[in-house]
């Protein structure tokens, strides 16, 4: 039974990563994934640098919250729509991997990615603005938690029923951004006004910024453990919908 | 043993019941050839069969493993190349191949051997790290079969195959049908080509308008079609009235073709009788005559209904 079980997830494991390095040979250095994963936080960092005089304790986690985001759920929307695109994704139902396989390989590839370009912002913040987390140990915790959640969202909205990759584009951009807005980026929660904080409370950013802004030394707004809780909850959520969606795959055939 | 096994599968797209009531058993080590014109519903049967398309019902068998119940178990034992698929254009054809090994759980060095071993045979061995972006449709088409026969399934699912490939790649890709044929592996060919049918296949599987029609051996195809016998006549002059042609009163089923006349027949003795008596009355002269056995072209055309739409000239020249 042990050894059985012990051989399922040895299996899925094996199969996952033969997609997640698939993919991060193929998808990595798309245009897409370079311009929302790696320029546009880029020039985040630069915008603010210049010649502004907040307070890089306030500023600082702001930035490393919408890199995550942009970051970590850069590749996942990307792949699915691809390979239908291509013409690879009818062959890659037809080997032995199942909609989990693929889940989780998107996501594992997406995760990957979201942790080293976190990790470079991170080093940025530091060399930059000389700003580094008060609680490192818990910095490190917090941003796996949240590129796990932001990859797992990528992956959902990959699996739109659509070959058409500007679709898909389209509506990432819509999750995402208004996201940003919606999540105490800017400005933090206490300040919204309170329509603004119960919205707040739909969007997993809005964990991932106030436990960012507490590593960073900052008061916290929701509870600590609720806030990891929302993040894994979230995830959860997000890795269901993609799995689901990769199991209607077979209508658009 | 059944290495597939089909029953009752039936699918429809809107308005187009592209599969309608297929069942049908292909025993292991059988070429299985699965034969139709466009849209007849042969890719969506394929699809089914290798668990893409989710049938409106029916069920799947392969290799004892319920398609639908064990959908991992069953595409373990598989190797398909689809119709429309490609290869990832961005990675090399190396590459491909590990990312296919992988999947299937083939150890790391038994998958670099085998890869190397059919790169070598596909002509592709020197290519093999160039990426695939580059390839021509013969060589992606190769490479997409060596994809297939990456885990060394028991069965191989091929949608049309050697369609639009050159002589050279089409017989490479023949030849290793046969090959692994010969290891007493199964093959699912699905086609529109006769010929290749008919040189490649144990049984065929003629399928119009979603249904099966027959499933025979090629041989026993011609022999049951015996009302499909051509007798071919040239004759001098080239043109003869039909009028004239219809007293032979013998057949009524013939057509021109080329600068020759075929005279469909059970009774191609007869037929050579009245032609020749015929042309004596009317002063013709024969070049050429020859009588053939019924082609799988012509039982093709037959069973599919296109044999009289074709031959819509048939009478009326
Ligand atoms: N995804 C789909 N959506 C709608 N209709 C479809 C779909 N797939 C197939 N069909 C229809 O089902 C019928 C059978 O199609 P199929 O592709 O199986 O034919 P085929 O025998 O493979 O033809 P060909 O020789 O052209 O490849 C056609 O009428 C086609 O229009
Ligand atoms: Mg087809």
């Amino acid at each position: 039974m042990i050894a059985e079980v012990y051989l399922h997830l040895m299996i899925t494991l094996q199969r996952s990563l033969a997609i997640a390095k698939k993919n991060a040979r193929i998808y990595y250095l798309k245009p897409p994934v370079l311009i929302f994963g790696l320029l546009f936080p880029s020039f985040m960092f630069l915008a603010f640098s210049i010649g502004r005089t907040i307070n890089p304790a306030e500023l600082v986690p702001a930035l490393l919250g919408m890199t995550i985001l942009f970051a970590a759920s850069s590749v996942g929307p990307l792949i699915t729509p691809w390979e239908r695109q291509a013409g690879t994704y009818e062959r890659l139902l037809t080997i032995p991997v199942s909609s989990w396989h693929i889940v989780v390989g998107d996501v594992g590839s997406s995760f990957v990615y979201g942790l080293l370009i976190s990790l470079l912002s991170l080093f940025l913040g530091i060399c930059i603005f000389n700003a580094g987390p008060a609680y490192p140990i818990a910095f490190i915790l917090v941003m796996f938690l949240s590129v796990c959640c932001f990859s797992a969202l990528g992956a959902a909205m990959a699996a739109l029923p659509t070959d058409q990759l500007s679709n898909v584009m389209m509506l990432s951009s819509l999750i995402r951004l208004p996201m940003i807005f919606i999540s105490g980026v800017f400005v933090p929660l206490k300040e919204l006004p309170l329509w603004g904080q119960v919205i707040a409370r739909i969007s997993p950013l809005s964990y991932t910024m106030d436990l960012v802004r507490w590593s960073f030394g900052n008061p916290l707004y929701f509870n600590k453990l609720t806030s990891c809780f929302m993040l894994i909850g979230f995830t959860l959520f997000f890795l269901y919908l993609a799995h689901i969606a990769h199991r209607q795959a077979n209508r658009i055939f | 043993m059944h290495v597939i096994k089909a029953s009752g599968l039936y699918k429809r797209y809107g308005n187009t019941v592209a599969v309608n009531n297929i069942s049908f058993t292909v025993e292991r080590g059988v070429i299985f050839g699965f034969l139709g014109p466009n849209g007849a519903g042969k890719s969506t049967t394929q699809r089914i069969l290798t668990g893409v398309t989710k049938p409106d019902a029916g069920v799947v068998e392969i290799a004892s493993y319920n398609l639908s119940r064990q959908p991992l178990k069953a595409r373990e034992v598989a190797g398909v190349v689809p119709e429309m698929a490609n290869v990832y254009v961005d990675l090399s054809a190396w590459e491909n191949l590990m990312f296919v090994g992988e999947v299937y759980g083939v150890g790391k060095k038994k998958r670099a051997e085998r890869a190397a071993a059919m790169l070598e045979v596909f002509g592709l061995f020197e290519k093999r790290h160039l990426r695939a972006k580059g390839f021509s449709k013969g060589m992606k088409q190769r490479l997409l079969l060596c994809m297939a026969l990456m885990g060394d399934p028991e069965v191989l699912f091929l949608d049309e195959p050697t369609s639009g490939l050159d002589v050279q790649s089409t017989l490479i890709i023949r030849e290793l049908i046969r090959d692994y044929n010969r290891q007493g592996k199964t093959i699912f060919l699905t086609t529109h080509n006769i010929e290749e049918a008919n040189q490649l296949c144990d049984l065929v599987a003629i399928i119009n308008r979603g249904e099966l029609i027959v499933v025979d051996r090629p041989e026993n195809l011609r022999k049951t079609f015996t009302s499909l016998q051509t007798v071919e006549v040239a004759f001098q002059p080239q043109f003869i009235s039909p009028d004239l042609l219809k007293k032979t009163d013998v057949t009524k089923r013939f057509k021109k073709q080329g600068d020759k006349y075929i005279f469909y027949t059970e009774h191609p003795g007869q037929v050579i009788f009245s032609i020749t008596e015929l042309c004596r009355s009317e002063g013709v002269d024969i070049l050429s005559l020859q009588t053939l056995r019924p082609s799988l072209e012509n039982v093709f055309l037959d069973v599919t209904g296109k044999l009289n739409e074709s031959g819509g000239k048939e009478n009326d020249r």
